[in-house]
């Protein structure tokens, strides 16, 4: 028996092993909450061209979503306004104001304004915004309180397994048709809402599509 | 035998006086202890040999094929390959299925001979082991890059994600995948436990020699064994254990593999022969290649005491048997397909030797049924060219049954509207052409560096190893 290695060496087999059991624990934990939707997309907010306010618009003014994405129970994606809907009040209100300049210019050269995108399904993935809003799913369920937000920021993941969550249990997402644009709406008696909920699920015939060709077509 | 006529043999027995038939000698010429460590480490210690680098240089080139159709890939997409309707599956699985086929052979050795107490195993074990794993990594390349995006292959397996994407358990796809994994893990496992008291013995002879660099390499791996009877103990009772575990995995895992065919409703793969037929392939394909890995080192190292014409005989038998099973099978599949009166499985093996791809199936055949057969003459066997060469034709059949039994069913399925003709691309070529010299870069630093035959294992099985031998003799 050769003495190449010094006796603490004995020891190194059960060191090697608790190293790896913690370097996998820490990759594990780490990955789980950095490298996942809700760390990685949730929070998203960039600064748009125009300093347009949900909070002040659809908060304190109490302008339906509808106004402006007027395409979003109609088909498969939500409008963006084009100036002109912008002008429409800003004719008369702050018609000068110099944060609108870009609006003004869009409206007058008909080049649409750059805006930012935040909510954004990857290209293999078939949303449609009007099946979802007419059978009572409701902005703020993806959007979050958009209503209450100066500059829109992303809200919810919207990985595949929150589409999923929703998907396996629509009774728990669903509501009245008249309120899928208050985004402060609750239900006034939960028991009685669930019960209707399930009701309205089984009406409609609401059987979300759980298989892959479901979305991924 | 000797204690055969200390009890009461049948009387006939001493009427007709039979022949003492003495067992195969699995060393020759009595060779001492000395003579196999000396044999086994001179191999390591001895300075690089020529023929070592030019082989080396030659096995990288031939991997960098691999290197550069699979980079190909990854950057263009899995549409590089001549897969299309309806063959979807071609020389990806094809060669998935050569090369863990190939591997059978080394964990038949290591553990189903081990139980078996078949001692000619110890000469080709560790060479044996070693090329499955290595034919394991090269078989694990296939199914990895044939996903297409190779940054999503961990989907493969059952991690708690995000997207809340979880594996289909009811696919044999799946099955796979653990079937795999687990006979790649168990067969290092197995390896390197049987490397454990080699490599003490290297460590302790750099030692001596003043090589401390490598001597504290070996030590390290060698993990502190001195040859003390408890090691020996503990290291026999992991080395039985290694083998219980490992026996079922020889049958498992080519079953499994199978079972991505014979679970489809395919004609041609819709079978239940499948499993046993393609365990027997394995088996038959994998000591094809350990004759053709052995055969030259047998030679280039003057290795003729350690693998003695025993083994060779050995080997060729076990070729032989697992070759006419094959045979058996083929020759079973077209009765059932007749039998079983389904007109789309008749049309299918029909098809299959007289159809489009003829020409595969027929040299499948020839490499597979026929050339065992040469194995039955003692000739055949004692001549080590031929035996070589007849191995890399076992070699070949077994690679164009896999060919014939994936795309034939393929390209002629039930509706004559969707069929359709492969031809692999030049990727699909080269991907396959460089494995065989990733598998030859891994075996030649193998040889290099690590002993190739378990020197511990070899003097157990020397006469000199059985203390009670003379006496034996002696007395009778």
């Amino acid at each position: 028996m050769s003495h190449i290695f010094p006796k603490s060496a004995n020891k190194l087999p059960l060191q090697i092993i608790i190293f790896v059991l913690v370097l996998v624990g820490v990759v594990t934990a780490a990955t789980t909450y950095y490298a996942t939707p809700k760390y990685t997309r949730i929070g998203y907010a960039p600064v748009q061209p125009v300093p347009f306010s949900h909070a002040l618009h659809a908060g304190q003014l109490g302008i339906d979503c509808r106004y402006c994405h007027v395409g979003v129970d109609k088909g498969a994606t939500s409008t963006v306004p084009t100036a002109q809907t912008c002008m429409n009040c800003h004719n008369q209100i702050l018609p000068d104001s110099p944060a609108l300049a870009p609006v003004r210019e869009s409206f007058a050269s008909g080049d649409p304004i750059k805006w930012v995108k935040v909510h954004q399904v990857p290209d293999y993935v078939y949303f449609n915004h009007a099946v979802h809003v007419n059978r009572g799913i409701s902005c703020v369920e993806c959007h979050g309180k958009v209503n209450e937000m100066e500059v829109v920021r992303h809200e919810k993941p919207l990985s595949m397994g929150f589409c999923l969550d929703c998907h396996r249990d629509p009774a728990s997402h669903v509501r009245p048709l008249d309120q899928i644009t208050n985004l402060n709406w609750t239900p006034a008696q939960a028991s009685e809402h669930a019960k209707w909920a399930q009701d309205f699920v089984k009406n409609n015939h609401i059987t979300p599509p759980q298989s892959c060709t479901g979305c991924h077509r | 035998m000797a204690h055969a006529s200390d009890h009461a043999a049948p009387a006939v027995l001493n009427e007709i006086k039979p022949a003492e038939l003495p067992r195969a000698k699995l060393v020759e010429n009595d060779r001492s202890f000395a003579w196999i460590t000396e044999k086994v480490c001179s191999i390591i210690e001895g300075k690089t040999p020529t023929w070592w680098w030019v082989c080396f240089i030659l096995a990288c080139f031939v991997a960098s094929f691999t290197v550069a159709g699979i980079t190909y890939l990854v950057a263009t997409g899995v549409g590089v390959w001549g897969h299309a309707n309806p063959v979807n599956w071609a020389w990806d699985i094809v060669n998935f299925v050569f090369w863990i086929g190939i591997g059978h052979a080394g964990t038949l050795i290591s553990a189903i001979l081990c139980l078996l107490r078949q001692k000619w195993r110890t000469s080709i074990n560790r060479a044996a082991e070693a090329m499955t794993i290595f034919a394991v990594v090269c078989a694990a390349i296939f199914p990895v890059f044939h996903v297409g995006r190779v940054w999503f292959a961990w989907y493969l397996f059952p991690i708690p994600n995000a997207n809340y994407i979880w594996q289909n358990f009811r696919s044999p796809l799946e099955w796979d995948v653990f079937a795999v994994s687990t006979y790649g893990t168990v067969s290092v496992l197995f390896w390197y436990v049987g490397l454990i008291p080699d490599l003490a013995v290297l460590r302790d002879r750099f030692f001596r020699a003043g090589n401390k660099l490598r001597s504290a390499i070996y030590g390290f791996f060698a993990m502190g064994w001195r040859g003390s009877n408890r090691h020996w103990s503990n290291y026999e009772m992991a080395y039985l254990i290694l083998a219980g575990v490992s026996t079922p995995l020889v049958l498992s895992v080519h079953t499994i593999v199978s079972f991505d065919f014979a679970v489809s409703l395919l004609p041609g793969w819709h079978t239940t022969i499948f499993p046993p037929y393609f365990v027997a392939g394995a088996i038959f394909s994998g000591f094809g290649m350990v004759l053709t890995l052995m055969l030259p080192l047998r030679a280039i190292y003057k290795l003729e005491d350690l693998i003695t014409q025993y083994h060779i005989d050995c080997m060729c038998k076990i070729t032989l048997a697992t070759g006419t099973i094959v045979g058996y099978a083929y020759g079973m599949e077209f009765f059932i397909a007749w039998y079983g009166a389904n007109p789309y499985e008749g049309f299918a093996f029909i098809n299959r030797a007289f159809g489009n791809y003829a020409w595969a199936y027929w040299i499948m055949i020839g490499c597979n049924v026929i050339t065992p057969q040469f194995f039955w003459f003692r000739k055949v066997r004692e001549n080590t060219w031929l035996v070589w060469v007849l191995s890399i034709f076992v070699n070949v059949g077994m690679w164009f049954e896999r060919f014939v039994i994936i795309v034939t069913s393929l390209a002629r399925d039930f509706l004559p509207s969707s069929w359709g003709y492969y031809s692999p691309s030049i990727v699909e070529i080269f991907t396959f052409f460089g494995t065989f010299g990733v598998f030859s870069v891994l075996f030649l630093l193998f040889i290099r560096f690590l002993p190739i035959m378990p020197m511990a294992e070899i003097k157990a099985v020397t006469p000199q190893a059985d203390a009670h031998a003379g006496h034996g003799h002696d007395k009778h």
